[in-house]
């Protein structure tokens, strides 16, 4: 049976050192350096045209670059002067790159999981961790630069009677130093396990054909089951991307209205 | 890990199948997405394709979108007022258009009635002016009647009185005089 760990074991093409550090540029960061290339290439070249009436792959990098900005108007637009368009102009468009690079950035290497043969960075805790320690120090940033003790009024909910807030701040806190860790962890424990599972299913039918006969025939079980596990790969692959940047969205909005 | 390792192992050696003898781990490592060793150099990666593709869309491919989807938005808008401008031009012609056309039947109507009343007094004049003619005819024709009733009556006692002195004359051979005859009619 195939070893459903062996896709993701990092392999060390070009040994660096920087300052003492490990910098090895591995199969992971060939990716995200391909991520990269792939995501830019495709946003500016399709805007090359920059026409009134898009062209198909234009109208594609303006549905994704609507998408984020529909995502933070929907998570961080609440409360403020609604209708005011498109957004433009509100606090929160200044991280909107933020988000959008996020999004994009995730959504490509997630995608790229699905492509035989390719390494999915996402699927490694270091990468998920790095991202979800970006967002969590900007929050925590911004939300002292913007508030100063006033983000601490994020741990203090509203309406709670005085018994028992001491104990609603100590879960507040908790929960807000949790963050980063569920926020890391969902997207690669998601990724990690969709891939161990259609990579152990695809095992299932090379074993079943290698068994020969009866076996053979078999092996349609297992080859239903990867098919459809790959639809809904692809589908966790876009959710996944979604989940992170939306709550990327509503850490950021945590900083920016800690009174909420 | 380990327990991974074995099942797998138990599971190979059945079948034997060449590609689990393979792909199967040589010697027990760290679970890879989760091994220590791997994450210097993948966050330092991290850091560095991030900040490129940061800095590529942040500078260059995010502010070319949101100005085309501005320009578009504004383009929209702009022909959106034309229109709405074009289109209130049109509703005041229209308005214009109906204002003179009720004027102009108001008018018409106007006209129709002067004439019809006009033409009703000039038909009662004449008919007024031929009534008094007509009733002028048939007063001079009755009194002309009357007057020939009269003379017809006059001329009747005459015939009489004519006629009764012929008959006592005829009767008594005598002839009586008008005035006689008249004395006892």
């Amino acid at each position: 049976m195939p070893d459903p760990i062996h896709q993701f074991e990092i392999k060390r093409l070009i040994p660096i050192e920087l300052f003492g550090f490990d910098a090895t540029f591995t199969n992971s960061a060939l990716f995200m350096v391909l991520a990269v290339v792939v995501v830019s290439a495709f946003l500016i070249l399709s805007m090359q045209g920059r026409s009134l009436v898009p062209t198909r792959m234009q109208s594609l990098s303006e549905v994704m670059y609507e998408f984020v900005a529909g995502m933070m108007r929907d998570t961080m637009g609440q409360g403020h002067d609604e209708g005011h368009g498109h957004g433009h102009g509100h606090d929160y468009m200044k991280f909107f790159p933020l988000v959008f690079t996020i999004f994009i950035f995730i959504l490509t290497l997630n995608m790229f999981g699905m492509i035989p043969g390719f390494f999915t960075s996402t699927s490694h805790l270091a990468v998920t961790a790095g991202l979800a320690l970006l967002v969590f120090v900007t929050v925590l940033i911004l939300g002292f630069t913007k508030n100063g003790f006033g983000f601490f009024k994020l741990f203090v909910p509203s309406g709670v009677p005085l018994v028992i807030l001491p104990l609603v701040v100590a879960i507040e806190i908790i929960s807000f130093l949790s963050r980063p860790v569920s926020h890391s962890v969902r997207l690669f424990a998601n990724m990690l396990a969709g891939h161990i599972t259609l990579k152990v299913f695809a095992g299932f039918i090379i074993m079943l054909l290698g068994a020969g006969g009866a076996y053979g025939i078999l092996s349609i079980l297992p080859l239903t089951m990867a098919t459809a596990m790959t639809a809904l790969e692809f589908l966790v692959a876009f959710l996944q991307a979604y989940v992170f940047a939306i709550l990327t969205c509503m850490y950021l909005n945590d900083a920016l209205h800690p009174g909420h | 890990m380990a327990e991974q390792n074995t099942a797998q192992k138990t599971n190979a050696q059945p079948h034997n199948t060449e590609v689990g003898v393979i792909d199967a781990p040589p010697h027990p490592k760290a679970f890879p997405p989760l091994d220590p060793n791997h994450f210097a150099p993948q966050i330092i990666w991290l850091a560095i394709t991030f900040a490129l593709l940061y800095a590529l869309m942040s500078r260059v491919a995010l502010p070319r979108i949101g100005e085309v989807i501005e320009e578009r938005r504004d383009r929209i808008q702009r022909d959106i007022d034309a229109a709405e401008a074009l289109k209130g031009e049109t509703e005041r012609a229209i308005r214009d258009y109906e204002q003179s056309l009720s004027d102009a039947r108001n008018k018409a109507s106007g006209i129709a009635k002067e004439t019809h009343e006009k033409l009703a007094a000039e038909t009662d004049a004449k008919r007024k002016e031929s009534d008094a003619a007509v009733n002028a005819t048939i007063a001079a024709a009755e009194d002309r009647i009357a007057e020939m009733k009269k003379k017809a009556l006059s001329n009747v006692s005459e015939i009489a009185t004519d006629t009764t002195s012929a008959i006592v004359a005829k009767l008594i051979g005598e002839t009586v005089s008008a005035s006689e005859v008249k004395k006892h009619l």
